[in-house]
C-alpha cells in the first residue's frame, strides 16, 4: 500500500502554456478550409451517398441548385421546390437564371459552366427531369448531382 | 538604468482565438463539391428525329418504377450486387455472347426512370452504371478506379489527361438516362 501512496502526492499539471497555439492552429485550419455560406438554404438537403465521384476543380465555373422539400412547410408548403440562390424559383426560370450564371463568367469560360444539383434523396424524378430539359435548353449541359463519399469495401478497386 | 519594458499581457489570448474558432465553426460549411458527373444530351428541339435503331442485343436496359423497384433486362430484380460485373460483362462482350453487345462502342446502357422515382434510388443505380464503366476504363488505363476517376477531375494536367485518354479509347460512356415516364408521381 505505501507504495501508492507516495505515487498520489507528486503533484500532476498538464502545461497549458502551448493551448493559444493549438487553438490557433485549429482556427487557422477552420480559417483556411471552410467557406462562407453565401445564401441560407430553406429546402431539405439529406444529400445521398454514392461511390464513384468526382470531384470539380474550379468552384468559380459552379452554380448550386438546390431541390427538397421546404424546411419551413408552414410557409412554403410541402411539394418540393426548387432554390437558387435567395430565392425559390420554378422549371422554367432556370433558362435565365442559367443565363444570369453564365454572364458572371468571362466570355472564354461561360460553357464550361458547370450546374451542381444538391438534391435531397427523398426528391422526386419527375422535378430532376424537368430541371433536367430546362439545362439542356439553357445549353449548360456539364451536370453534376452532388454526392457524398460512401465508404465500402469497394472504394479501393 | 532599470527600464520597464511594457508587455501586453497575454494570458487572455487562448479566450481570444477560442472565440474565433467558435466564430468560424458555427459559421462555415465544408465546400461539397463532388458528386457522380454526367454530360446531358443537347436541347430537345435541336435534336434530329430520333430514327437511331439500336438492336436489341446492344441495349442494357434498366427500369425503375415509381416504388423504387427496379426492371433488368425486363426481370425484376431486388438485389443489385452483381450488377456492376452484368454491366461490365456487357460492355465487354465484344460478340462473344450472341444475346450481349457487339461491341463497347455500340453497347449502350438505358437507364429509365419514372417520375415518382425517388432521387436516392436513382443515384444508387447511377453509381453501379458509372462504378462498371470507371473499372472498364481504369483497367484499360492500368491504374486503380479512384486514380482514374482522380485524372478525370483535372483534366488541366497532361498527365492526367494521358491517363484519361488512355483508358477512354474505343469506349464511349454510353448511359442513356430517359426522359421519366408520366405514370406515378
Amino acid at each position: 500500500m505505501s507504495k501508492f501512496k507516495k505515487k498520489t502526492q507528486v503533484k500532476q499539471e498538464i502545461p497549458t502554456s502551448s493551448m493559444p497555439d493549438v487553438v490557433f492552429m485549429l482556427l487557422f485550419f477552420f480559417m483556411v478550409t471552410t467557406e462562407l455560406r453565401e445564401t441560407s438554404i430553406e429546402v431539405k438537403q439529406g444529400i445521398p451517398r454514392a461511390t464513384q465521384l468526382r470531384k470539380l476543380m474550379r468552384k468559380s465555373l459552379v452554380a448550386n441548385l438546390y431541390i427538397g422539400e421546404p424546411t419551413k412547410p408552414a410557409l412554403y408548403g410541402k411539394e418540393p421546390k426548387i432554390q437558387a440562390d435567395d430565392v425559390f424559383i420554378e422549371p422554367k426560370d432556370i433558362v435565365r437564371w442559367v443565363n444570369e450564371k453564365k454572364s458572371e463568367l468571362p466570355e472564354n469560360e461561360r460553357e464550361q459552366l458547370t450546374v451542381s444539383l444538391k438534391v435531397d434523396r427523398d426528391a422526386k424524378r419527375g422535378l430532376i427531369s424537368d430541371v433536367e430539359i430546362e439545362l439542356r435548353k439553357a445549353n449548360a449541359r456539364k451536370l453534376l448531382y452532388s454526392t457524398l463519399q460512401q465508404k465500402d469495401d469497394e472504394e479501393g478497386r | 538604468m532599470a527600464r520597464t519594458t511594457p508587455e501586453i499581457p497575454n494570458a487572455s489570448m487562448a479566450d481570444i482565438a477560442f472565440l474565433l474558432l467558435t466564430f468560424f465553426l458555427v459559421t462555415t460549411t465544408m465546400p461539397n463539391n463532388s458528386g457522380l458527373s454526367i454530360a446531358l444530351p443537347p436541347p430537345p428541339e435541336a435534336k434530329p428525329p430520333e430514327d437511331v435503331k439500336i438492336q436489341e442485343r446492344n441495349m442494357f436496359k434498366i427500369q425503375v418504377n415509381s416504388s423504387d423497384a427496379l426492371l433488368i433486362e425486363g426481370e425484376p430484380r431486388e438485389d443489385i450486387s452483381n450488377l456492376r460485373e452484368e454491366i461490365k460483362a456487357f460492355v465487354l462482350n465484344n460478340g462473344r455472347n450472341p444475346e450481349s453487345s457487339d461491341n463497347p462502342e455500340k453497347a449502350v446502357v438505358s437507364f429509365k426512370t419514372d417520375r415518382g422515382t425517388s432521387h436516392k434510388r436513382f443515384i444508387e443505380l447511377l453509381d453501379v452504371i458509372q462504378g462498371a464503366y470507371y473499372d472498364i476504363y481504369a483497367e484499360q488505363a492500368g491504374v486503380t478506379n479512384a486514380k482514374f476517376r482522380e485524372a478525370a477531375s483535372d483534366l488541366a494536367v497532361p498527365a492526367n489527361k494521358e491517363i484519361y485518354d488512355k483508358g477512354r479509347a474505343g469506349i464511349p460512356l454510353n448511359i442513356s438516362i430517359a426522359d421519366p415516364s408520366k405514370v406515378g408521381n
